[in-house]
């Protein structure tokens, strides 16, 4: 099985076929600004000394993040990383609440207890991610796994960068996943550079998506950068694993446009491939193409923009009045008491 | 009511609520087809399907991160490592994501790993360890060592029930040299109670798993040959302990002797001797002593197994010691 290479989404005829109207062009638009306005405004409150810890954003990889997130089903789960914020965004996490998560407040999705992106709300499907990478990977396959011994039409996305994916946690879920043919989508975010480590020292083959022969299914590579191709590609795979086709590795392919995290310049990243990339901006030519295929007006436009900056101050203010969490709970929080299973998810 | 071996009490309480609880289903390596290494699952394959006891590929982290995933999304797996000692291939997967995930994320994480452990067969470094020191102390995880029959299966079934990461020390030793009672019924036996395996006042053992037998022979020979009244209290659970019922027996016998057969150095026993010194110091009319094996991996040969694992001869001399401080 050879690796395929996704092409770019060229007519809006291509685009409605796979499953978006107009409608849903702009909303993914709007997911996409928000994701970057969130980082962006994450940015300064790290500068105003207001998020303890360190910072991490994942500029550049807002389109794959949101194109996924698009394709995926409402009862679907996943195990979003730290550059996929517009996962959360796109499946109605509030920006209010992420603000929170940045400044450990007691209304962010772990109150406090765990930090910055480490984000995922269980309503949503999305379950948080931990440092050590890709460990919620084999997680997502268990998931998986869930769906397949109850024979349910879900599909469960795990995410992972190109340098965790040289951890034994990828291999293993992988192996499962294709041994058992289980409803799993592995979206491997290929940034170029884990931390300061480039790919050539990660992994080599040519494509990391080569890797899924190995394991006994497809492998695709898209451009990360554009929005369409992803959600076409996600769309594609996660419908053909809820009918029982297995799962897909998919690569998606961009450049991690800061340092790992706020604290890093990035100086071994040579500035030559932050121009070039910086000219394939993955929301620059989503707006490019909106314009030229969907005919967005300057009055969208601005509605758009505006009301996404509307909802961040807003989201802002919201997140500073989040009460610190209660140091009295954290023993008490460490295990679950039995009613916490008394829902309908567990029953 | 049937007497059983710990292995039928554990395999059938397993079975039972797995008729009762379409949640509850197994995963291991070997587990289905062949039953298992120790056959714990024998004939539950054919009864329950290839998907409720699946055959997992030889991958730790797959099986447990697969217990964690499957839970997440309602179901309640029984994860099989083949022997305790393979845990340490899931270590990260256990202490990264299941203990901490109700913590920081809110969400319950109800899985059962089933340890077979210990040692007493020339296991050899690989195959006789036990656990459950290393696992006391992470937060988030529970950790169970029944000694009886009729304990493995309503600890078992509490462990099932109970909706956080639990490690079910199942101890190889009394497979199937230790029978007992087990009611045929429906019982949980809950977490955090000890059990009162010999009531005694001269000097009282704090011990579980296989070591409460070595300690109950002891304690009929130094009955016998010195008049001396031991009593054995078997915790049964190590996260959450009885620290109630411990402190109440040190009161009464006045010495104690803390036993156990994982290592000495960061042994459970040393929280439990630190815990007497702190709360009871008043009531010691000795020493708090510990018996733990030495701080080395489990050997192969038996005699240096044998001089690795609290022995009878051991367990007496270290009473009689304590006796006549």
């Amino acid at each position: 099985m050879a690796v395929r290479e996704a092409e770019p989404v060229s007519s809006l005829q291509e685009v409605h076929d796979a499953g978006l109207d107009r409608e849903d062009l702009l909303g993914i638009y709007r997911n996409l600004l928000t994701t970057r306005g969130i980082e962006e405004r994450g940015h300064i409150l790290y500068k105003q000394g207001k998020i303890p810890g360190s910072f991490y954003t994942g500029r550049g990889n807002e389109a794959s993040a949101v194109g996924v997130a698009t394709a995926m089903g409402p009862h679907d789960v996943g195990t979003p990383l730290q550059r996929a914020m517009g996962v959360h965004v796109t499946r109605g996490l509030e920006p209010w609440r992420i603000f929170a998560q940045y400044m450990g407040r007691a209304d962010g999705p772990t109150r406090g207890r765990d930090g910055n992106v480490h984000i995922g709300d269980a309503n949503l499907g999305l379950y948080a991610m931990v440092s050590h990478l890709p460990a919620m990977l084999p997680v997502a396959v268990g998931m998986a796994l869930a769906f397949r011994i109850r024979e349910e039409k879900r599909v469960a996305i795990a995410w992972c960068g190109e340098g965790a994916s040289a951890r034994g946690d990828a291999h293993e879920g992988m192996n499962l996943a294709g041994v058992r043919k289980l409803p799993v989508i592995f979206w491997i975010d290929n940034n170029q550079w884990a931390y300061s480590t480039p790919s050539h020292l990660e992994y080599a083959v040519e494509h990391l998506a080569d890797r899924a022969a190995a394991y006994g299914f497809e492998g695709v590579v898209v451009d990360g950068t554009d929005v369409l191709a992803v959600y076409r590609e996600a769309k594609r795979a996660i419908e053909k694993a809820r009918e029982g086709g297995g799962p897909t590795l998919i690569e998606s392919v961009t450049l991690r446009m800061e340092g790992h995290a706020v604290h890093d310049d990035a100086f071994y990243v040579p500035r030559e491939l932050f121009e070039e990339w910086a000219r394939r901006d993955p929301i620059e030519r989503f707006r490019a193409w909106l314009r030229d295929h969907a005919e967005m007006t300057d009055a969208e436009e601005d509605e758009i923009t505006s009301g996404v900056k509307r909802l961040l101050n807003e989201s802002l203010q919201r997140a500073e009045e989040s009460p610190l969490p209660d140091p009295g709970t954290l023993v008490a929080a460490v295990y679950a008491q039995p009613e916490e299973l008394d829902t309908p998810h567990h029953k | 009511m049937p007497e059983k071996t710990y292995l039928q009490a554990i395999s059938d309480g397993l079975r039972e609520e797995m008729r009762r609880d379409q949640r509850v289903f197994v995963l291991g390596e070997d587990v289905g087809v062949y039953g298992g290494a120790f056959k714990v699952t024998l004939g539950f394959q054919e009864e329950f399907g290839p998907w409720r006891v699946i055959d997992m590929p030889l991958a730790e982290t797959a099986i447990l991160a697969g217990a964690t995933g499957a839970a997440l999304m309602g179901m309640r797996p029984v994860a099989e490592m083949q022997f305790a000692d393979f845990v340490s291939c899931g270590w990260d997967h256990l202490v990264t994501v299941a203990a901490k995930q109700h913590f920081r994320a809110g969400t319950p994480i109800p899985i059962v790993v089933r340890l077979p452990s210990g040692g007493g067969f020339s296991g050899g470094p690989f195959h006789s360890q036990t656990a459950e020191s290393s696992s006391a102390h992470i937060p988030g995880l529970k950790v169970v060592c029944p000694s009886t029959p009729a304990d493995a299966k309503g600890l078992l079934l509490s462990a099932i029930e109970d909706p956080n990461p639990v490690l079910f020390c199942e101890h190889k030793h009394l497979y199937r040299r230790i029978k007992g009672d087990v009611p045929e019924e429906r019982y949980t036996v809950p977490f955090g109670e000890a059990r009162m395996h010999r009531h005694g006042e001269d000097v009282t053992v704090i011990t579980w798993g296989a070591m409460v037998y070595t300690a109950d022979e002891a304690a009929q020979r130094l009955a016998q040959e010195d008049d001396l009244s031991v009593e054995i209290l078997d915790l049964r659970t190590i996260i959450p302990w009885d620290r109630e019922a411990v402190l109440d027996s040190v009161r009464r016998c006045s010495k104690v002797l803390v036993l156990h057969e994982d290592t000495r150095t960061g042994g459970f026993g040393g929280e439990i001797a630190a815990t007497i010194a702190e709360e009871a110091f008043e009531h010691l009319d000795g020493p708090v002593r510990r018996m733990a094996a030495p701080d080395s991996p489990v050997p192969f040969a038996p005699n240096l197994e044998k001089a690795f694992i609290p022995q009878v001869d051991d367990v007496v001399r270290a009473l009689r010691e304590l006796a006549a401080y």
